[in-house]
């Protein structure tokens, strides 16, 4: 995020957008909810009727796969009635007048026929945020698991921009992270082009020096694969052994008939785990691990605050540390890695880390602070870009609509969107073991709206057959008011009904990320 | 006004900020008012009246949490018709349900003596949980209230227990109504109201349905804030008290929000999980259904405990040792024969910086390969 949680309170205007935030990132929703029931303004644009739109004064329902053409609209509506911040326009960014040719183009009127919304909708909700003195934009995977994700990413960078509303409290594009580490294991290089703080591997000077805190030569100077990449590496022979940590790539990965495939490929299987998941069920080694309550660390949140993780319990049996059990491995390879606790861990990310540099264990004992901190006395950087933007002036980049990968057509008539239930976290691993999280959500269904159901002669609690053109699940029938026609929701929870069989992995070029919220699929009813 | 801010408390003189309560201004400064139903970052209700102060030259005594300061008030927290006011405000709350810890007078000294007594009266099935734990049972420590002839009132409505982490129980609920600010204000999940009328009054969900049937999300915003027995947590009963509980400050494991949280264990055994405070951020003490309840995994006995190999198609449980060396022998000799590019690692979301920088320092210094990624894009 470029603000902070808090600083969602401030805003005068919030859209949230492709964030089922009560669901995904339930305490931060009541900030936002909170801030509508004080009478600030909240537009939710999904093409579910999901439950932060009762809270809502304006809800867009738009067409999955349509964002760019949606968000094209308002710049459209806002740089047409003049009520984009001129002064910020003209001060810190750059490349405004290709933007302004592009979504010329992208009248309200003619959105509205790709979108499905309404076109006063999309003026008023234009306005409702231009107008605004600070504006919150609060996104989530629906705006990213699409092949278009990097150019949706950046279509909202345009839009807050173009308002002025970069820099300020109560402003922001403000991705919210899904796993409570993602924006951890990102920092800290766990990616294929990135050191620690994204210091490019193919640097030279950032590789030397790596290499030199490291005492290591030759570091591979080409970046890597993406994990989705390394599938398909596996499926063709060329990747030979995965070294699996803490994941569970065989229920989260997208068309999982392809991706079991691609792993009974390897040679050698690794999976470092608290529990024996589908996919270390398939490993040749099985290495347990501590979990949360048993260790000492950091994880980093969505807001990029550095926070003190600590030891409850004692760990089960012989399971070790994580980072233990690969210095050992390490050392047999003949690379020494030393260390006697993880807070001299710490201290050597913070060594080589420009962005933590100033954070060590002792000042976050209280309270966590926000990266970038580059010094002992910083206080950390709660909101960024105030003075200005990373490369200097913000550039925008003007980017067209695209189709989905993957339409529907007479065969595969409706389009499948995928997500998370509240009572459940990822591939269920650590929440299935809640007998109450169970016990409200037991299985995994088939969200369906009332017009659907009835024309497919489906009832609440029926078992639906669901096919997409690379696998079958079965699953029982949810009628809910929340679908809307067409568009069917089923959780990708449940290893049992994998979601991840029917879903496409085409990838958006940039940021690979598979297209998991749009596939077509048909649903029929399943022999009782 | 302009530059007389001022008031006194119990003979201090003190300054108010414009918009400050009475209560603010006494707590800014340490000086004690007991509340209970008011909740901070919520509009005040009045409802309990236990807050009262007298202010001279008014004719009623006025809610402290309510009311504002204003210029010249010369307020006494704690005159005799304070006392007395609270004093019967406290006797109708604990004659008003089955408040049997209070009925005992405070004369007891041993705790198990304590609790067969409590047992062996008539009607009082089991010890309320929060004993130790009730601002009401303070309160009437406190206030020294008589409620010897007071036999604890029957509930009018039964205990709701139908939902797996939330008990209701209405006989100890004194409708001080935080619970539904909690709800309404702080979480906004809409799921509970005051409901009916006069003597019937009760806290209900919907359209008094039970919890699991209503709007209610189970994220215990409610049951946290209740300052009596009235609402407790289930997974947390029944209630030991000989054994000794530790509490531990960590941060959620589930989504990116990073909640701060308060793990307390018994025996080495998680047994609840709070909101770390509600002047801690990024959550100020709120929580959501599974960070404060989905703690069972931590001491599953599906756990890994000891390193699993893979032998003709069947794990065996094998020594960290032997697990070590495959591993090392296996991924050196396809670093050999195939290259590094051969090799690739899936970090994590879900372990710590720490072991997420040993994990990349490990593929690139010691597999030589930038194959590294982790599985949040999913
Ligand atoms: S349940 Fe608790 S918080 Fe709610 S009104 Fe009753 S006593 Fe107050
Ligand atoms: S648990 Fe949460 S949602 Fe349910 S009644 Fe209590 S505060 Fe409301
Ligand atoms: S308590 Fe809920 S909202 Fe908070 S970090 Fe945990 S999962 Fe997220
Ligand atoms: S605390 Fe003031 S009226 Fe209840």
């Amino acid at each position: 995020m470029t603000n902070t949680i808090s600083d969602i309170e401030k805003a005068d205007t919030i859209i949230v957008m492709g964030s089922n935030t009560t669901e995904n990132h339930p305490v931060l929703s009541s900030f936002v909810k909170r801030a509508s029931l004080n009478g600030k303004t909240l537009i939710v644009i999904d093409p579910r009727k999901i439950v932060l739109t009762h809270h809502a004064d304006k809800w867009l329902r738009l067409q999955p796969g349509s964002d760019i053409a949606l968000i094209n609209a308002l710049m459209h509506v806002i740089i047409k009635e003049d009520l984009y911040d001129r002064d910020f326009v003209e001060r810190r960014t750059e490349n405004f007048e290709a933007l302004a040719e592009t979504v010329e183009k992208y009248s309200p009127g003619h959105v509205s026929k790709i979108s499905g919304v309404d076109a006063d909708d999309i003026i008023e909700a234009a306005r409702l945020y231009a107008k605004a003195a600070r504006g919150s934009i609060l996104y989530c995977m629906g705006i990213t698991q699409h092949i278009t994700g990097t150019d949706n990413v950046k279509s909202l960078a345009n839009l807050a921009m173009l308002c002025g509303n970069l820099g300020i409290e109560g402003g922001g594009v403000n991705p919210l992270r899904g796993q409570n580490n993602v924006q951890g294991a990102c920092d800290m290089g766990g990616l294929p082009n990135v050191f620690t703080a994204y210091r490019k591997v193919d640097d030279d000077s950032a590789r030397q020096s790596y290499e030199n805190a490291w005492q290591v030569t030759d570091l591979p100077s080409k970046p890597g694969h993406p994990v989705t990449e390394m599938v398909d590496m596996a499926e063709k022979g060329t990747l030979k052994s995965l070294y699996v940590i803490g994941e569970n790539p065989l229920v989260s990965d997208p068309d999982l008939n392809h991706a079991e495939k691609a792993f009974g490929n390897l040679d050698f299987l690794v999976v470092q785990d608290i529990f024996l998941t589908e996919t270390a069920k398939t490993a040749d080694v099985v290495l347990p691990a501590f979990c949360f309550a048993e260790k000492e660390g950091t994880f980093t949140n969505t807001e990029r605050r550095v926070q003190r993780v600590r030891k409850a319990v004692e760990a089960p049996g012989y399971a070790k540390e994580d980072w233990k059990i690969i210095c050992e491995v390490a050392g047999r390879m003949g690379y020494r890695m030393n260390y006697t606790d993880s807070r001299e861990i710490f201290e050597e990310i913070a060594a080589v880390t420009p962005s933590y540099a100033g954070i060590t264990w002792d000042r976050i004992e209280e309270e966590g602070i926000h990266w970038p901190c580059p010094t002992g006395d910083h206080p950390g950087t709660p909101i960024l870009h105030t003075e200005q933007f990373t490369r200097g002036k913000g550039a925008f980049f003007a980017v067209e609509h695209a189709s989905p990968a993957e339409m529907t057509n007479d065969e595969y008539p409706f389009i499948l969107t995928t997500g998370r239930v509240l009572y459940h976290y990822h591939t269920g691993s650590m929440t299935m073991k809640t007998k109450g999280l169970n016990e409200l959500a037991a299985e995994c269904f088939v969200e369906i709206s009332p017009g659907d159901a009835e024309q497919l002669d489906l009832q609440n609690d029926d078992m639906a057959k669901v096919t997409s053109r690379r696998g079958t699940i079965t699953a029982k029938v949810q009628v809910s008011s929340m679908a809307v026609d067409g568009t069917i929701f089923i959780p990708f929870h449940f290893g049992k009904a994998a979601a991840n069989r029917l879903t496409n992995a085409k990838l958006d070029p940039v940021a690979k990320i598979p297209e998991l919220k749009i596939c077509a699929i048909k649903v029929e009813k399943a022999a009782a | 006004m302009g530059n007389d801010m001022n008031i006194t408390i119990d003979d201090n003189q003190l300054t108010f900020e414009p918009g400050e309560t009475i209560l603010e201004v006494a707590q800014r400064n340490g000086i004690y008012i007991p509340t209970l139903c008011h909740l901070k970052g919520t509009t005040p209700t009045g409802a309990c009246r236990i807050c009262v102060v007298e202010v001279k030259g008014a004719g009623k005594l006025v809610e402290s949490c309510a009311a504002p300061a204003s210029s010249g008030m010369e307020i006494f927290t704690e005159s005799a018709k304070v006392v007395k006011a609270r004093k019967e405000i406290i006797r109708l709350m604990l004659a008003s349900g089955n408040h049997n810890c209070a009925a005992r007078n405070f004369e007891i000294e041993d705790w198990t003596d304590f609790q067969m007594k409590v047992m062996a009266e008539e009607g009082a099935e089991q010890l309320c949980p929060v004993w130790g734990d009730c601002k009401l049972q303070d309160l009437a420590y406190r206030y020294q209230v008589d409620t010897k002839d007071m036999p604890p009132a029957a509930g009018k409505y039964p205990m709701e227990k139908v939902n797996p982490f939330i008990v209701r129980d209405f006989s100890r609920c004194i409708l001080c109504g935080r619970c539904v600010k909690a709800c309404k204000e702080v979480q906004v999940n809409n799921a509970i109201d005051f409901g009916y009328r006069g003597s019937e009054t009760k806290i209900v969900a919907g359209t008094d349905v039970p919890l699991k049937d209503s709007n209610c999300v189970f994220c215990g915003e409610c049951v946290d804030v209740c300052p009596v027995g009235a609402l407790v947590f289930k997974p947390a009963l029944p209630v030991d008290r000989s054994r000794k509980v530790e509490k531990v400050r960590s941060t959620c494991a589930f989504c990116g929000v990073g909640c701060q949280i308060s793990i307390h264990t018994e025996e080495n055994r998680i047994v609840r999980i709070e909101g770390a405070g509600r002047d801690i951020p990024p959550n100020c003490g709120s929580l959501c259904v599974k960070g404060r309840f989905g703690y069972d995994f931590v001491g599953s006995d599906e756990r890994l405990t000891t390193p699993l190999i893979k032998e003709n198609g069947n794990f065996r449980n094998a020594s960290w040792k032997e697990a070590f060396d495959l591993v090392a022998e296996k991924l050196t000799g396809i670093k050999d024969q195939f290259g590094p590019q051969a090799l690739g690692v899936l970090t994590s979301a879900r372990i710590t910086n720490e072991e997420n920088y040993i994990a990349q320092k490990f593929a690139r210094a010691a597999l030589k390969t930038n194959n590294i990624d982790h599985c949040a894009r999913l």
